[in-house]
Order: C-alpha cells, then structure tokens, then sequence
C-alpha cells in the first residue's frame, strides 16, 4: 500500500536525509575534494541537522510548509553554493504544493520538475555540465514515466532513485563546466560530481520512506 | 537623484577581509562627504571563507535608507545565495539589485556614484560599466 504524501511523510523524510547526511557526509566531502574546495558534506550535514532541529521546534503541517521550511534552513545555514541552489531547489518545489495538507504522486512530480528549473535558473546549469542536475533531471523523467506507465508512488520513487544513482555515476566521464570544479577544466574528468552524488542521496531517501525501510 | 537618502552597497566576498578591505578601498576613492553608505558580508557564519545569507540579510538592511542597495558579489555561493535571496525570499529590503560587476572596480564605481546622489539604477549600471575598464 503506497503511504499519503502528507507533512508526516515528508517529515520521515527529512529525518532520513538526515541521517543520510550524518552518515555520508565524509564520502561527499571526499568527493569534493578531488575537485571542489572539499566541504560538500559538511555543509550538507550542518544545512540539514538545521533544517531537522527547526522542525522539530515548529513542525509544520503540510507537505509544502515542510519543503519551504528545509529550504530556508538550507540557504541560511549551509554557506557553500549547495544551500542556495537545494535551498531555491526546495523551497520552490514547496510553494508549488500549496497549503494542501496531502498532495498526489502527480502533484509531487510536478513540484520536482519546478526544483529543477529553480536550479537550473539559479546555477545556470544545463544537463551535461557535470552538477546536481545531472541526477535530478533523469531522475524526475524516470519518476513522471514511471507514473505514466501505472506505477504507484512507492515504485516510482524507487525508479527516481535508480535513475539518480546512474546519473550522478554517469558524471565520472564528464568535464564540469560549472562552478569551482570548471577552473580544473579536463583535470575534472574521472572524477563524481558530489551534488550530483548528494541529489541521488536525498531521492533514495525519499525511495526508501515510501518503502517503509527508512530507520534501516 | 533620490530624496530619500543614498544608494547603499554591500560587498558580499568569501572572504571577511577581502570584503571589509574593499569596502573601506571605496570610501576612501570616493572623496566626498558625505560618502554612501557600504557595508561588508564577507564568509561564512564561522568566520571562515564562505557565504553567510544572515550577514547578507544584515548588510542589506544597515545600509538602506530608502534609495535602494546595489549588491556586488565575488564569486559562486556568494553570488547564488545572493540570487536565492532576491528570487524567493522576503528577507532583503525592497529595491535591492544585484550588479553583474567586477568586484573591487565595481565596488569603487558603485561607491562613487551612490556618494553623488545617484539612482538605484544608475548606480548598477556605473558598477557594471567597471567590467569595460580594460588594463591590457
């Protein structure tokens, strides 16, 4: 039985993001420091364990009242590029749900399709240039197929997360063209795109909150 | 020309003395008094190099005094938490714009033209007229 995309459910998320941070933030901070300025995932750590401890305070109640309330945490407390682009990322996708109290598997595909266009807007960014939306855009286009093929929420999610995972590998090969890894020019290539690592973290947490699998 | 006070302008750098640094290099090009206002958001939350939204948030805030505030900033997370800010939040004060300018001959232009009264938008464009200075 696929769960309702109420405030609880992304409240269950947040807090396996999380911990996902908690416990990969030394690999994405590595990964950073082949070719970033190696923070990624102290910032991610610190943007997220503040977006977790504001809720908790004030938990709101729905699902875009959630998705808003990370993002301004995540602009506010990350300090490195990452918190205004997941920030924006997050925060848009929250307004486009509106103050329902529960929002369909359709409304959450259409929330993440406008965190994409916020990044690419914000970063600049096109498909290709070796950054988070190298993960996010197939991810978002395996989660609508997905849909549109009969799957419920739980598989969808599922095939977002997959397809995340092979985007953000499929970063290896590529040269960065954007940010602080695009000054190493081909010295990038070989190399994984640590946003493009941190968004395949977050969406299989979303994959595995729907699955029920969360405090695995 | 405003009749609600000068044009302020905030620096916004990775690093604190980068900002503060060209911050006070403007004051002391511009030779006027009274001189526009200029603050400095310069690293992170802890002290290091980085980005803090707050001090941006704050630095907006002390120097507007009505005319509206030019940011300039130096690269990457400074740029887009200033851009994150301006195209979703309700933080910033009104009339704050960010100038696509070179950051220290911008920050002199833009401190320079503020000292003299000018617009918002007079003051952005005299930032993003630095970039066709050219030394070589």
């Amino acid at each position: 039985m696929d769960p309702v995309l109420d405030a609880a459910f992304f409240l269950r998320w947040l807090a396996a993001a999380t911990e996902v941070m908690d416990r990969e933030g030394d690999r994405l901070t590595e990964l950073d420091s082949a070719i970033g300025d190696a923070d990624h995932g102290i910032n991610m750590r610190r943007g997220f364990n503040a977006a977790s401890d504001a809720v908790a305070k004030e938990p709101p109640d729905t699902p875009g009242g959630v998705l808003v309330g990370v993002g301004r945490q995540l602009i506010s407390k990350v300090g490195g590029a990452s918190g205004p682009l997941y920030g924006t990322a997050l925060r848009r996708a929250g307004k486009s749900l509106g103050d329902a109290d529960h929002v369909t598997p359709e409304q959450l595909r259409d929330a993440l399709l406008t965190a994409v266009d916020a990044v690419s807007e914000l970063g600049g960014a096109a498909p290709g240039d070796k950054t988070m939306l190298d993960a996010m855009v197939p991810s978002v286009q395996a989660y609508g197929a997905a849909l549109d093929s009969g799957a419920g929420l739980t598989q969808a999610l599922a095939a977002a997360a997959a397809a995340a995972d092979e985007g953000a590998a499929a970063t290896i090969p590529l040269q960065a063209r954007k940010g602080r890894a695009s000054y190493l020019g081909e010295r990038s290539i070989g190399h994984q795109d640590p946003g493009a690592t941190s968004i395949a973290l977050l969406i299989d947490a979303f994959a595995r909150t729907a699955k029920g699998d969360a405090d695995e | 020309m405003s009749d609600s006070g000068l044009v302020g302008v905030v620096l916004v750098s990775h690093s604190n003395d980068v900002a503060s640094s060209t911050a006070e290099l403007a004051r002391g090009l511009a030779g006027r008094d009274p001189v526009a206002p200029v603050a400095a958001a310069g690293g992170d939350a802890d002290g290091g190099f980085g980005t803090s939204s707050e001090a941006i948030i704050e630095a907006t805030r002390k120097v507007d005094q009505g005319a509206g505030v030019v940011v300039l900033a130096d690269l990457g997370s400074a740029v887009l938490t200033v851009k994150a800010l301006l195209a979703d939040g309700d933080e910033l004060p009104d009339q704050v714009v960010l100038a696509d300018a070179p950051f220290v001959e911008g920050a002199v232009a833009a401190v320079v033209t503020a000292s003299t009264g000018a617009s918002l938008d007079a003051v952005a464009t005299a930032a993003k007229e630095a970039y066709e200075y050219r030394k070589a």
